[in-house]
Parts: structure tokens; C-alpha cells; sequence
């Protein structure tokens, strides 16, 4: 204890002989340091970010979108022809055990009016299963009922985007709106959800009862129909196993042969989703990767100024020597010498880098997030830094024949 | 009377790449305890190599050397550090202290790696100190002192652990008449009244006349072996007592 109490005195005194040049060399572990830490907060930041949405979007999530049809030559994209129905919605959820809830839908794009503010936005007719698989409550007001479907009552949940543009600082619950100047009444707000992953505001929303979105908004060219059908299944694991179930009911009931091509596509959302989780983290790992090479870069600044030093103090060390060192005293005491050097550099590096991070996410409103672990793991990196690239330099320097070292000028 | 110092047959040759040297043709030598010794002879005969074994910091080719009956043949590079720290004091013609270190702490340097306490060095290094005359002066630096000042801080150095001898490689090289025959004045208060044995290479004369026993190398042999009945007397510095 006191011997490396001793070593990091002498340590620390040769340092201090050369200020500038201990500060330079250990630039580089503070830039890699920095560069780490930085790297690893924001990569774990969008991650962070792309969790939520998969939170935000619901999970196990599956959408049947109609379409592709073709009419007189023409092959349409899918969802542009509805040739899903109600039915096909309660069949999956009867018929297919995996399934836990399933809401068919019939969004379009609607022009709406509030006293003299209008505003353009998605209506989707829905049932009121769409926001238990959305995990989507209600910020005020209340949802929409059985009755209200059955009855195609013309009510309306407003997303807190729609609300902002429509009503200012009113209370909309209770206030009438025209969706393609057919009067709804607002019964709730939508609590805020934010982005997709994709950039689009989800809160930019209404939501009606499927059966008046029929009637009276988008679907009277087809009664009946929906343009998508959004499955839950009970769990992760029988996600494929939902899949497989809808593919097969829907087929059988829309009479498709095995050689045809099917009238509708199955999407499962969490899946993209997970992709692009993945992609943030592989991206989060690359840029740790990258800023560990310039931690490695300054790892040879230190390799190469504690040779310099080892050259510069022969006479030293061939005293030390002469006097009783051993090598491992010698060793030890350069090898102290570059882990002082390389663990300040980190302790600095880590108050720079997470100064880097903050005023980079206050620029560039990029979602970044510290992690103890990070920053612990950074410290401990450029630690083994210090000693990887000190060890060689040291050595040399505990192998050195006295006899020459005490000649060396 | 016992012997400090056993050397028999000792030969020791080098390899220049392709040519062989001789350094030392079979040096036989005995040393007691308490002798003051100066080992004379031009450059190239052999006394530094000679000095190198007996400090252990060199192994011979061949023959035997024996340090209070320790052989340090088949010795690791540690256990030769460890015998060095224990049994020998060094002193250079270039005084070789570490310049960026106060004079104390050159001096606790061997007690260091000795693994003396703190406590306990502080208080030998002040001793030795004052055994060569420098007491209250072990804050200075190597650069605020003379050459004789510094060099008796590595004397003090040389003494801290009490080593069974302590080897002198031309200690008043760099230095004046004056200051030489001051350092001379120390090694002998050391020899006569701590009763330290002293061998001390010189190619002076003057030098070696203040020792005891002087020895002369020619071509890696010992030439002549011969004691002096009166020793000079060194004019007194003071600080022995």
C-alpha cells in the first residue's frame, strides 16, 4: 500500500515536471473519453426514443389493410379498394384463439370546422377496441360505447393536436364540430401520444364510430366495408401464429384460390418496429465503436510519451535501479505514472463529454440519455488504456541493464 | 581476520560483435572488514568491469566472488537488486541523485525499495545526512548545491543501509583539489570511526594515497598489492562524529 502510495507520488511529480506535455498527451483520452461518452447518449438516446414509440404504438400489433384488387386492368396498391368487412373482423377474433382484440377501421382525410377555425385532418371510424389495442387512453370526456356504434351516434375523440388547432384554450368536450359539414359532438379528448417513429403526429387525429364513419363520412360507395382491420394478438410469441389465422380465415371467406393472389395484407407493425430499434442499435454501437478507435488513438499518445519519458529517465531508472529497484518497482511505478495519466484523462473526459452531450442535445434537440454503466465503462476503458499501452513502455524500462543505463547521457 | 570480499580466478570477457575482449585474465583479491582499498590503473584495465561484479550489477564469465560469503552467481536480476539494496553502498563520479528530488529523499531512496516505513526513513536519511555533514540541508534540490555537497548526498545515500561496503567509482572526478580532498576527509572519518570498508577507484595518485590499500590493475590483472604504512590525512570537514 504505501509502495503504491510512493509510486503515485513520484508518479505525480514526474508529471508535473512536464505540465504541457502531460496535458497534451492526455487530450487524447479526454477526446476519446468524451467522444464515448457522447456517442453512447446519443445512441441510446434514439433508441430510447424508438421504445417509447413501439410503447406508444401499442404492442403485438397486427394490421390487415385490403387490397391489392384489380378492376378492368388495373392493380390497385393496397388499402386503396376496402375489401375487408365487419365481419371478416369478428370471424379472426372468433375463429383464431390467438387473437385478443380486433378493431376494423375505416380511416380518410376530413376537413374539420369549429366556429371559425377549420383544419385538416385523419378521421378514422373505428370500434372501441382500436384504442385498447393502442394502449391509448382518455385525457377528458369518455370514450365511445357499444351504443354509439350501434346507434352510428355522430360523436367524435379529438387528438390533443386537433384540439390545439381548433379550439384554442376551450374546453372542446361537449362542443359540436362538422366533419365534412356533418355535425359531431366532441364526448373526448385523446391524451397525448406524440410521434411515430416515422415523424408523424399522431395526436393529429379523430376518432368516430366505425358505423358513422360508414354512413356518413367515407364509405358509401361500399356499405359495409373497412379499409383496415387492427389485431392484437394475446402475446408476443403467437404473433406468427395470428398471422398465419388471419391469412387462412380471410382467404377461406373471400373465397380466394390457393394460386391467387390474396385481396388484403397482413403487417406486423411491432416487428418494422423492432427493425428500427435494431437499427438504433447497431448505429449506438457503431458510433461507440468509433469514438473507441480515438480512445485507442490516444492510448498510443500515451504509449509514445511514456517511451519518450523511459529514454529521457535511463540515468534515473539505472539509479533506481542501482540502488535496489527491482523490475517490478520500476515497472510499477510507469505503469502508475500512465494510469494516472490516463485516468485523469478519462475523469476530464467524462465531465466533457457529458457537457458535449447536453449542449448537443440542447442544439440539436437530439434525445440522448446518460447511462451510469456508459459512463463507468468509458472510465474503465481508458483505465485499461493506461495500463495496455503503459505496460510495454514500462517494461522496457524494468528490463534495462544498469550498468548501461547509469553510462547513458 | 574475516573477509568482506572473496575474489578467485575472476575472468570476464565481452563480446563486441565479432571480436572477443578480455576485461578481466583470473583477478584474485581478498578484502577484510574495515579497509579502506583504492584500485588504480589506466582506462581500459579493468577496474570498472571489476567494480561492476563486485557491486553485483555485473556477473562474471568465470571464477568466484563471494560478498560476506554470498555467491551471486545464478541469481535473478531481483534477488541481485535486493542483495545491492541491502549490502552496498554506490557512489559515482557523476553523483548520479535524482535532480527533480530533494536531497532527503535521494538519500531514502534505497530505503524505499528496502520497504522502510516512512517514519523510519526520514529519520535514517536525516542521520546519514549528518553523518556527512549536511544536517538541515535535506530540503535543497541537487541543482542548489555544490558538486561536493552533492556529492556527499549521495554518500549519505551510499551509507543510509548500512551496507557492508561501500564502492566509490572515481567520487572526486568532477570535482576540485579542495572539494576531492574533502569527500576524501569523509571516507576516511567513515572507515576510521563507523569502520566501513571502502574500495574506491581513482586513477590519481593524490587520490589514492589517502587509502589504506591501493591496488593496481594493467590489462585485466592485478599488477601491484600494497599497503601504506601512513595514509595521507585528508584536512578535516567536519560532520563525522
Amino acid at each position: 500500500m504505501t509502495r503504491l502510495l510512493g509510486g503515485l507520488r513520484i508518479a505525480l511529480r514526474a508529471l508535473m515536471v512536464n505540465k504541457m506535455r502531460s496535458v497534451l498527451t492526455m487530450l487524447g483520452i479526454i477526446i476519446g473519453v468524451g467522444a464515448v461518452i457522447t456517442m453512447i447518449a446519443v445512441g441510446s438516446g434514439a433508441k430510447a426514443r424508438i421504445a417509447e414509440q413501439i410503447a406508444s404504438m401499442g404492442s403485438n400489433m397486427l394490421i390487415v389493410m385490403s387490397g391489392s384488387s384489380t378492376s378492368g386492368g388495373f392493380r390497385f396498391g393496397s388499402g386503396t379498394v376496402p375489401t375487408l368487412t365487419v365481419d371478416d373482423a369478428k370471424a379472426i377474433l372468433s375463429e383464431i384463439p390467438s387473437v385478443k382484440y380486433v378493431a376494423p377501421s375505416l380511416p380518410g382525410v376530413a376537413q374539420v370546422v369549429y366556429g371559425n377555425q377549420n383544419w385538416s385532418t385523419s378521421v378514422t371510424g373505428t370500434t372501441p377496441e382500436f384504442l385498447d389495442i393502442r394502449e391509448w387512453t382518455m385525457a377528458s370526456g369518455r370514450s365511445f360505447t357499444q351504443q354509439d356504434l350501434d346507434g352510428a351516434s355522430k360523436v367524435c375523440l379529438l387528438g390533443t393536436t386537433v384540439v390545439e388547432n381548433l379550439f384554442g384554450g376551450i374546453d372542446p368536450v361537449g362542443q359540436i364540430v362538422r366533419i365534412k359539414k356533418v355535425p359531431f359532438t366532441v364526448i373526448g379528448v385523446l391524451d397525448h401520444k406524440g410521434q411515430t417513429s416515422f415523424g408523424q403526429d399522431q395526436d393529429d387525429t379523430i376518432f368516430v364510430p366505425l358505423t358513422t364513419a360508414q354512413k356518413r363520412l367515407f364509405g358509401m360507395q361500399f356499405p359495409g366495408m373497412v379499409r383496415t382491420i387492427t389485431v392484437q394478438a394475446k402475446g408476443p410469441e403467437v404473433m406468427e401464429e395470428a398471422e398465419e389465422g388471419i391469412n387462412s380465415v380471410l382467404r377461406q371467406r373471400h373465397r380466394i384460390q390457393p394460386n391467387q393472389d390474396s385481396d388484403f395484407t397482413v403487417r406486423n407493425l411491432t416487428e418494422i418496429m423492432s427493425t428500427a430499434e435494431e437499427t438504433a442499435s447497431v448505429m449506438s454501437l457503431l458510433l461507440g465503436a468509433i469514438a473507441s478507435i480515438s480512445l485507442i488513438v490516444g492510448g498510443i499518445g500515451i504509449m509514445n510519451i511514456m517511451l519518450v519519458s523511459v529514454t529521457e529517465r535511463t540515468r534515473e531508472i539505472g539509479i533506481r535501479i542501482a540502488v535496489g529497484a527491482k523490475g517490478r518497482d520500476i515497472l510499477l511505478q510507469f505503469l502508475i505514472e500512465s494510469l494516472v495519466l490516463s485516468l485523469i484523462g478519462g475523469i476530464v473526459g467524462i465531465g466533457i463529454g457529458v457537457a458535449g452531450t447536453l449542449v448537443l442535445s440542447s442544439l440539436t434537440e437530439w434525445p440522448t440519455l446518460f447511462s451510469t454503466k456508459a459512463i463507468l465503462l468509458a472510465f474503465l476503458f481508458s483505465g485499461s488504456v493506461g495500463v495496455f499501452f503503459g505496460f510495454y513502455p514500462a517494461r522496457k524500462a524494468s528490463m534495462l541493464n544498469p550498468i548501461e543505463a547509469l553510462r547513458y547521457e | 581476520m574475516d573477509s568482506v570480499i572473496q575474489v578467485k580466478d575472476l575472468i570476464k570477457t565481452y563480446s563486441l560483435g565479432e571480436v572477443e575482449v578480455t576485461a578481466l585474465q583470473g583477478v584474485s583479491l581478498l578484502v577484510n572488514r574495515g579497509e579502506f582499498v583504492a584500485i588504480m590503473g589506466a582506462s581500459g584495465s579493468g577496474k570498472s568491469t571489476f567494480m561492476n561484479i563486485l557491486g553485483f550489477l555485473d556477473q562474471p564469465t568465470s571464477g568466484q566472488y563471494l560478498l560476506e560469503g554470498i555467491n551471486g552467481e545464478n541469481l535473478s536480476r531481483d534477488e541481485l537488486a535486493e542483495i545491492r539494496n541491502r549490502k552496498i553502498g554506490f557512489v559515482f563520479q557523476g553523483f548520479n541523485l535524482l535532480s527533480r528530488t530533494s536531497a532527503l529523499e535521494n538519500v531514502e531512496l534505497p530505503l524505499i525499495y528496502g520497504g522502510a516505513s516512512p517514519l523510519k526513513r526520514k529519520e535514517e536519511a536525516r542521520k546519514a545526512l549528518s553523518a556527512v555533514g549536511l544536517e538541515g540541508r535535506g530540503h535543497h534540490h541537487p541543482s542548489q548545491l555544490s558538486g561536493g555537497e552533492q556529492q556527499r548526498v549521495a554518500i549519505a545515500r551510499a551509507l543510509v543501509n548500512q551496507p557492508s561496503i561501500l564502492l566509490a567509482d572515481e567520487p572526486t572526478g568532477n570535482l576540485d583539489s579542495k572539494t576531492s580532498e574533502e569527500i576524501m576527509g569523509i571516507f576516511q572519518r567513515l572507515n576510521r570511526e563507523m569502520g566501513i570498508t571502502i574500495i574506491m577507484i581513482t586513477h590519481e595518485p593524490d587520490i589514492a594515497s589517502f587509502a589504506k590499500r591501493v591496488i593496481l590493475f594493467r590489462d585485466g590483472k592485478i599488477v601491484d598489492d600494497h599497503e601504506h604504512s601512513v595514509p595521507a590525512i585528508a584536512a578535516g570537514v567536519g560532520g563525522v562524529k
